[in-house]
């Protein structure tokens, strides 16, 4: 798939963000619209999937959103690469819904492989799961994507320290940072210091990428798939901005989990081209 | 009175590391978790027998909660193993959100529960974990009685699908319940038919509970002892049927009184049958340092408790004039 295609896609992802989350006046847009080109390339470029689900997911990729609650943009993009129809996007943290407002495997959502909201849990699973594969002898690879605020978390440095130790070389992790969090920046609320040089020591081969530039996602992820298979865990620092896309949604923790009203949802789709008709 | 012989004393954790080897052998899908404790655990025979299917994980047992969910997804059936304080009310979040919530085919087996822990006192003698547990959707939760009866549970829930909670303990106790009983999660086992009070005990005090059924058949008491190994799901039916016929009860856990199987006796009866029901358990206290002998005595958990407690309520049915279900 061509760039220009991508782009389309990405486009079209950030109005269903958007939309999804003025529909019901909650859920987390910024950090969703910040991902968006990180979905797109991983789910129509990287990843080596089945749309027909199973929860073992033996013989092909598997991937874990540990930061759940941008749960918006993972949705947009299971949908519109075939997963579910598109249409299910409208019920959204409604009643009935097999989208819960953090991703939840009790509705059987295809696509969807463990519940995570609670933060800090989504590397030991996606690990767990990675060693699984290797007793499976399955060749295919885990990708993990964890928030920035998220590393305040024990847990995560747990499993860090035993991907390492035990050489889960089938793993691809990512940090979106974006420096936000919901009091404030991650600067002010609790300092991440030199968060590679903490995965270097851990342990980890430790690549960085601009999550906002498609290509170079791309790139970066190509080249993290070549460095498996070589005895250590593989995590990309992942700069972003938060709200990417809608220029009133950038450069704060503002839009961390607010939505926007009837007025700023016209604003925001006016920035953002329909490409592929919304659902 | 049933006679019950002693076929000897071990530990209920030897009959875990007994049923995980086994396991080994058997079920390809089965691996073992730990987290620095895997003497203590007995999980070093099946570690040295299949060292590809276990995971050493350090000290860290929220992050082995959440590699056991993930190992779930590609079909293995993991088997995680540290005390039963740091299996629970230390990794809750993680037992709930990716275990109980997402459903996962998980046992976390946990040793060293309740004050028979002894000497290494309250911080790590867990008196709320069947509490705890139980209050989680899709859990099964277990809690046998000796050597016999832990290994057979830990057989039995490698075929049971869904999260699974198992209890044991480190003392050296009685083992009474015979090599070939069957294990069926959910069937509460009748140890002894009597028609004067219902006894429900689970885990260490079944023991306990047979020692006082003795004595009470001295004093002319015909009691009737359940073994109640699976605490969740309940065996309703053995509940009702037995009270309906006694009209009275007393519970006996190593477990807080808030939260543990008397609660969930107590439920059944609320709603099906209400008579008298007194309680052996903790009552809302730590534990501390001592010999488990003496720790038992103490904390109110011991035959002669049972005896008193028996008694207690049978007064109350005298009185009760719903007496005579």
């Amino acid at each position: 798939m061509e760039i220009e295609e991508l782009k389309k896609i990405a486009s079209q992802t950030r109005r269903d963000i958007v939309r999804m989350v003025h529909a019901v006046q909650s859920g987390h847009p910024g950090g969703s619209l910040g991902c968006t080109e990180f979905f797109v390339a991983l789910y129509h470029k990287i990843l080596r999937y089945k749309t027909d689900f199973t929860m073992d997911g033996i013989g092909e990729d598997l991937f874990f959103l540990s930061n759940g609650h941008i749960s918006p943009v993972w949705y947009s993009v299971l949908a519109r690469a075939g997963f579910f129809e598109v249409k299910e996007l409208a019920t959204f943290r409604k009643i009935d819904s097999r989208l819960q407002g953090h991703p939840a495997t009790a509705e059987h959502i295809e696509g969807v492989r463990v519940a995570s909201g609670s933060l800090g849990q989504g590397l030991s699973v996606a690990v767990g799961a990675a060693q699984a594969k290797k007793l499976n002898q399955d060749s295919h690879l885990v990708y993990v994507l964890m928030g920035d605020g998220e590393q305040q978390e024990g847990q995560i440095w747990e499993a860090a320290m035993y991907a390492a130790h035990h050489k889960v070389d089938n793993l691809i992790a990512t940090i979106d940072l974006n420096g936000q969090q919901i009091d404030g920046s991650t600067e002010k609320v609790m300092s991440l210091q030199n968060l590679a040089a903490k995965w270097k020591a851990f342990g980890w081969n430790v690549l960085e990428m601009n999550g906002n530039d498609i290509e170079e996602v791309i790139k970066t992820l190509i080249l993290a798939k070549s460095l498996t298979g070589r005895e250590q865990p593989i995590v990309i620092m992942m700069k972003t901005e938060m709200g990417f896309g809608v220029d009133f949604m950038m450069g704060s923790h503002h839009w961390h989990g607010i939505a926007p009203n009837d007025e700023q949802l016209a604003q925001a789709l006016a920035q953002l081209p329909e490409t592929l008709g919304d659902y | 009175m049933k006679k019950y012989t002693v076929l000897g004393k071990q530990d209920t954790r030897s009959g875990f590391g007994a049923g995980l080897l086994e396991l080994g052998r058997t079920n390809p899908n089965v691996v073992g978790l730990c987290a620095d404790l895997t003497g203590s655990l007995k999980m070093d025979a099946f570690q040295k027998e299949f060292p590809e299917r276990f995971f050493q994980v350090g000290i860290a047992e929220a992050n082995m909660i959440g590699l056991a969910a993930g190992m779930t997804i590609g079909g293995k059936i993991p088997f995680t193993g540290t005390f039963a304080n740091f299996s629970t009310g230390r990794v809750y979040d993680q037992i709930r959100q990716s275990v109980a919530y997402s459903n996962k085919n998980v046992k976390i087996c946990a040793s060293h529960a309740g004050l028979t822990l002894g000497e290494d006192g309250a911080t790590h003698q867990i008196l709320e974990d069947l509490g705890l547990m139980k209050m989680l959707p899709n859990f099964t939760v277990i809690n046998p009685c000796d050597y016999n009866q832990t290994k057979a549970a830990t057989l039995a829930i490698a075929d049971h699908v869904g999260p699974v909670y198992l209890r044991f303990g480190r003392p050296k106790v009685p083992i009474f319940i015979p090599e070939d009983q069957k294990f069926e999660i959910g069937k509460a086992l009748l140890l002894n038919e009597g028609n004067d009070v219902s006894i429900f005990a689970t885990g260490h005090l079944v023991w306990q509970a047979i020692v006082a059924g003795e004595i009470l058949a001295t004093q002319g008491i015909n009691a009737e002892i359940i073994n109640i190994h699976t605490i969740k799901p309940i065996d309703n039916e053995a509940v009702i049927n037995s009270v309906r016929k006694t009209g009275c009860a007393v519970s006996a856990e190593e477990h807080q009184i808030n939260g543990g199987l008397g609660d969930s006796i107590a439920q059944v009866l609320a709603r099906n049958c209400p008579a008298p029901l007194e309680y052996i358990g903790v009552n809302d206290s730590f534990g501390e340092s001592g010999v488990p002998e003496q720790l038992m005595e103490k904390y109110g958990l011991s035959a002669s408790h049972i005896v008193e407690a028996v008694k207690k309520v049978l007064a109350r049915k005298a009185k009760s004039p719903k007496s005579g279900y």
